[in-house]
């Protein structure tokens, strides 16, 4: 077994597995906090990428810093999208939130979609900064600027999101809402409120995780769903109910798809993820990193 | 004297099916109100209507003049108005002490909470002791505790308690009904509903019988510890004569 070959791959897979959690981690705080299911986060992730691509292309902005500016216009975003739609589902029951938020994003998803392309064409967009060829070697594995980086500012910005749930007021109350929101009503919570900031910080994450995107692959109207669905397969893995598990069931998504194409070939890499999916949907249901209910 | 909580014709529904029907009752400040009435009267919709979490049909509540029933539920927890909820509800993945953090959220109690968290330690010192634990591998009756001093933690004016003695020990519920009577004494409004008659009439100043979604009796406390109807109904047994204290 060549060493090497396994650390590159899974250094890639480290690498890979960030974008996927960053992903995941929007989606989970938003379905753990107030039950609502957006399938079109994707399409978030989507738009995140053109503001960056634009920010770059238009202004010269290093995409690593208008990763800051594609979470600000997501954030917005999410605070449009939450107060014109997602709020009339919130005040449903839960079950009702859950399927009717399916249905509503899935429509939201469409129109996003649809959208991008009239405006952006379907042509792929990648940028390049200037520093992008190049690369770190240790031991022998090649660790390319771009994505030491991407995997840096994913990390970064999940850890800063963990301290704000983990060490704030407001964060706090945030984790309270999504355990008893009626309790945290009681407890002088705005459970709206909180609920309008969930969605938009989540809709600022996949803005984030536009971006990086945008630096290590390329983005087109049209990759919203993939995503979407990546970002589901994560969500499951990691189990209900924890920020952190959703990134770190990421990485690990990332680095099982990346080590098996040692012995599968590239295309199955997918296969692979899912086949992990099924059995951990069969032999551990609440998820890999699943807190007590 | 003027009622600090007036509640007028009130009704409320879940869906198509009526709970409470032209509930009318007032509490005054600084009085002890218990709530009695057999299982599914409609007590614990009352309360949750009280405190915001569900929408009057029709009626109006009042307190201190101000209109509450339009008021989501922290609006009124900003006016003081405080409940400690059937089951508790506590966060129970969640440490003692962030539960009771959080019952200091409102506007009005977040810059006082440092100095109410050490009066809640006082009355309750066993949560100043188990502060880092969490609280749902705390007891039925430390989770009850807490329960109250997250609510305290929130300087209620009026304390809205639903069955605060639910599945406790006797001891326990002593405990607890000592803690009413204590803050009650400091100037808290309590708003009280037991499935303990006795308890609950033992304690209250005037009380109200709900049953089937309406008021089907009121009284002070002792009138109606000592009523007939109400000790053969809810207390389990009935005094002879004239009753001299109670059982």
């Amino acid at each position: 077994m060549d060493l090497t070959l396994v650390g590159q791959k899974l250094a890639f897979g480290l690498f890979v597995g960030s974008n996927y959690g960053v992903v995941a981690v929007g989606l989970t705080l938003i379905f753990g906090v107030m039950r609502v299911l957006n399938v079109g986060h994707g399409e978030l992730l989507m738009l995140g990428g053109y503001a960056s691509y634009f920010a770059f292309t238009v202004a010269g902005v290093d995409p690593y810093v208008s990763v800051a500016l594609s979470a600000i216009c997501l954030f917005i975003l999410g605070l449009l999208l939450n107060t014109l739609l997602f709020q009339f589902v919130e005040r449903l029951d839960e079950e009702k939130r859950i399927k009717n938020s399916l249905l509503i994003s899935f429509g939201l998803a469409l129109v996003l979609q649809n959208v991008a392309l009239f405006a952006f064409s379907a042509d792929e967009r990648s940028v390049r900064a200037a520093y992008a060829g190049g690369a770190f070697t240790f031991a022998g594995i090649v660790l390319p600027y771009t994505r030491l980086l991407t995997f840096v500012v994913g990390t970064v910005v999940v850890g800063l999101l963990t301290v704000l749930l983990r060490r704030t007021y407001f964060g706090m109350a945030i984790r309270a809402t999504a355990l008893d929101w009626e309790a945290a009503a009681l407890a002088g919570v705005d459970v709206r409120r909180t609920y309008l900031l969930t969605f938009a910080i989540g809709s600022a994450l996949a803005g984030v995780a536009g971006s990086l995107i945008l630096v290590t692959f390329s983005i087109s109207p049209a990759i919203g769903l993939a995503w979407t669905l990546k970002a589901l397969v994560v969500v499951v893995l990691a189990g209900m109910g924890s920020i952190y598990g959703a990134f770190l069931a990421g990485l690990l998504l990332g680095t099982v798809e990346n080590l098996s194409t040692i012995w599968v070939g590239a295309e199955y890499q997918q296969v692979v993820g899912l086949v992990l999916f099924l059995a951990v949907l069969l032999l551990r249901p609440r998820g890999l990193f699943a807190r007590r209910q | 004297m003027t009622a600090m909580l007036k509640v007028s014709g009130v009704a409320a529904d879940y869906g198509d099916v009526r709970a409470l029907w032209d509930i009318s009752l007032h509490v005054d400040a600084g009085e002890i109100v218990a709530l009695v009435g057999p299982n599914g009267a409609g007590k614990t919709t009352l309360m949750r209507t009280l405190a915001g979490l569900h929408r009057p049909a029709a009626g109006s509540i009042s307190f201190e003049g101000q209109t509450l029933h339009s008021l989501a539920p922290h609006r009124i927890v900003e006016h003081g108005i405080i409940l400690v909820p059937e089951g508790r509800h506590l966060f129970g993945e969640m440490t003692v002490l962030e539960n009771l953090a959080l019952g200091a959220y409102s506007v009005r109690a977040r810059s006082r909470r440092a100095r109410t968290l050490d009066s809640v330690f006082e009355i309750f010192p066993l949560l100043r002791e188990r502060q880092k634990q969490i609280a749902s591998t705390l007891s039925g009756g430390q989770q009850q505790m807490l329960a109250v001093g997250r609510a305290l933690m929130g300087l209620p004016r009026l304390l809205l308690l639903d069955e605060p003695s639910l599945g406790l020990a006797p001891l326990v519920v002593r405990g607890i009904f000592e803690v009413i009577a204590a803050v009650n004494r400091e100037g808290i409004t309590v708003l009280l509903v037991e499935q303990n008659a006795h308890l609950a009439l033992a304690v209250a100043n005037r009380a109200y019988i709900l049953e089937q979604g309406r008021v089907a009796g009121e009284g002070t406390g002792a009138d109606l510890l000592h009523d007939k109807q109400v000790q053969r109904a809810y207390l389990g047994y009935v005094e002879r004569g004239s009753g001299c204290g109670s059982g």
